[in-house]
């Protein structure tokens, strides 16, 4: 359901009085017909968003040498972070179930994101050139069954840690990376706490107390509280 | 530039190696130095574990997650309002500057943009956000090169802006004061006469921080070339802030960026150095605390009056979509990377902290250094242990 749109004082961002951000992006056009030249075949899909940001996805077996054109051809030469996404929904909602009702139903359709994608997980980067200060978010694709990716560490030696820390979180396997030691787990934890069929344990012991006291606000009107147990309810 | 990643591992066989070479030739043995995880110079609980030979670092390396709190999952079962209250402590010292990236990442989804006032107050708070932060590690920082003094400066003077944090937004070290579309409140009366008192103290400490430490004999012996890092590895490793401009890096993202904060009404400079030493990372913040208090000053004779919260709907939802915002934080850049599926929470959040990608360099940086000098790095390139471990 989209947002109730307030009545006034709301503007758009992309047609704000104070900035000049025209709703044709020309410098990401340009930039993104140069990348899709110098990737040719590897560059599998592209967003972009006038005036916000670019979205790229490339194929999983040009990853490292795609990073290294974005670096050295495009001058993507700032590292801003690397990690993942688990675009499957989680079996466990919001974790505010209430045990005594049977378990409700929940769409676990796979839909990815912007510049599209065909597999459960995703590894995301994002490069900044230090010149002109414009971003670019990179995806990839990783195999459901025995996910890895090439190793950025030759590219971006600050790459490291960050693989580490999506190596635990996600069990995403990085070839190249010889050290995916834990970063912040125990040695001996067992499973991948930001995949998304992973249960938030405090969840599952205890309820979440928000199912109980829901209470209308003090002052609030009856319209506003009906409202928000409809859209609780959808 | 792969060499990096090769240097890398070289330090390690070099450290298994120290071992049998010393034996050979010194008849020494290599030794491992574990500080922390309770030690005075880690702000927190960073634990460094350090392979010596002699007085000279062979290899070492952090240990993080003795703070680890899972706030990335943490955010998928909460709503988007309640996750400010999570972001606020990743770095304690300037609470209110993390509410604001993800408070803007959220209004952009929605297409929701403060009020001009609104924009104002949250400029400059979070000016006073990282004032409160830098002046406390203007302090600290003497305190880990063995001088006293500063360090009580610093605390005193911290208060002043710290009880102008509390009076605006009800809270010392998490406000909580930030919502999509606007702000809780509108300011106290007489707090912007106030403010402007504590800027002019604060400009003093700057001055006396500068007398008592930077114009410091020994200070400057002990940092000036101490933990260089050159232009070029501090891009590839992601370091951001004052890390990042004294290496020479000409970027403040409160500049740069084209944000709906209000950092460009206010005329102020982005400092940097060419050294990328110890000296330069400290010197840098010394600067920018004196910039940000120039920058409050003249924002405050400029708010313009009007509401503070533009018009959300009580029952927040954001639209379908993914968005990535990141400001110039105390320690560096700060960003949210939100996926939201049109629900009352996230999907997912990624949060890009600043002393991560800061503190990610440090075992290519201690390699080859003196133990004294550890504190001065660590020291300098100023990182909260929550910021690291999220």
């Amino acid at each position: 359901m989209p947002p109730k749109l307030p009545n006034v004082e709301v503007r758009q961002l992309s047609s704000s009085s104070e900035t000049t951000t025209p709703v044709v992006d020309l410098e990401r056009e340009q930039m993104l017909e140069a990348i899709k030249l110098s990737l040719g075949d590897a560059l599998v899909d592209s967003h972009l968003k006038p005036g916000d940001d670019l979205w790229i996805r490339v194929s999983p077996d040009s990853w490292l040498g795609s990073v290294q054109k974005l670096r050295d051809q495009h001058s993507f030469d700032y590292f801003g972070f690397l990690s993942a996404i688990d675009w499957m929904p989680s079996p466990y909602g919001r974790g505010e179930d209430d045990p005594t009702e049977p378990a409700p139903v929940r769409d676990m359709t796979i839909r990815s994101g912007y510049a599209g994608g065909d597999t459960r997980m995703q590894v995301f980067i994002r490069l900044v050139n230090s010149k002109t200060h414009f971003g670019i978010t990179v995806k990839v694709d990783v195999a459901d069954s025995a996910p890895s990716v090439e190793s950025l560490i030759t590219i971006f030696a600050g790459a490291n840690w960050h693989e580490r820390e999506t190596h635990e979180m996600f069990g995403i396997d990085f070839v190249g990376h010889n050290d995916l030691r834990n970063m912040y787990l125990p040695v001996d934890f067992e499973g991948h706490p930001l995949r998304k069929d992973f249960p938030l344990l405090a969840r599952m012991v205890k309820p979440w107390p928000g199912i109980i006291d829901v209470e209308p606000l003090p002052g609030g009107d009856e319209e506003d509280s009906a409202q928000s147990k409809n859209s609780d309810a959808s | 530039m792969t060499m990096l990643g090769d240097r890398q591992q070289l330090s390690y066989i070099a450290s298994q190696a120290a071992d049998a070479r010393l034996n050979l030739e010194l008849e020494t043995e290599g030794m491992t130095l574990n500080i922390g995880p309770q030690h005075p110079a880690t702000h927190g609980t960073l634990r460094i574990i350090a392979r010596l030979d002699g007085e000279q670092v062979v290899w070492a390396e952090p240990a993080c997650g003795y703070m680890h709190r899972g706030y990335e999952k943490l955010t998928e079962v909460r709503t988007f309002p309640q996750v400010t209250t999570l972001v606020n402590r990743i770095d304690w010292l300037g609470s209110f500057a993390n509410e604001v990236p993800f408070i803007l990442a959220a209004e952009k989804l929605m297409g929701v943009e403060a009020p001009t006032r609104a924009q104002y107050i949250r400029t400059i708070l979070f000016e006073l956000s990282r004032i409160a932060n830098v002046s406390l590690f203007l302090g600290d920082l003497g305190v880990q090169l063995g001088a006293i003094t500063p360090v009580f400066l610093a605390f005193r003077d911290r208060e002043y802006v710290l009880n102008l944090i509390e009076s605006a937004t009800g809270g010392r070290f998490h406000p909580n004061f930030d919502r999509i579309g606007g702000l809780k409140d509108d300011l106290p009366a007489g707090w912007i006469d106030e403010t402007r008192a504590v800027m002019k103290k604060l400009r003093g400490f700057c001055d006396q921080i500068e007398d008592l430490l930077f114009g410091n004999e020994i200070f400057q012996s002990r940092t000036r070339g101490i933990g260089v890092i050159p232009r070029d590895v501090a891009l590839q490793y992601g370091l951001s802030g004052a890390n990042l401009r004294a290496s020479g890096v000409d970027w403040d993202l409160r500049r740069d960026q084209n944000l709906p904060m209000v950092w460009n009404k206010a005329d102020w400079k982005v400092w940097t150095h060419p050294d990328g030493d110890s000296f330069a990372r400290c010197w840098v913040r010394l600067q920018e605390t004196r910039e940000s208090t120039k920058i409050v000053d003249q924002l405050l004779g400029a708010i313009p009056s009007g509401p503070v919260m533009a018009k959300v709907p009580k029952i927040i939802k954001v639209p379908e979509g993914e968005a990535w915002v990141s400001t110039e934080n105390p320690l560096g850049e700060m960003g949210y990377y939100v996926v939201s599926r049109g629900d009352l929470g996230p999907f997912r959040v990624k949060i890009r902290s600043a002393s991560f990608n800061n503190i990610s360099i440090t075992p290519w940086l201690l390699r080859g250094v003196y133990v004294p000098d550890i504190v001065t790095i660590l020291a300098s390139l100023y990182f909260i242990l929550g910021d690291i471990d999220r």
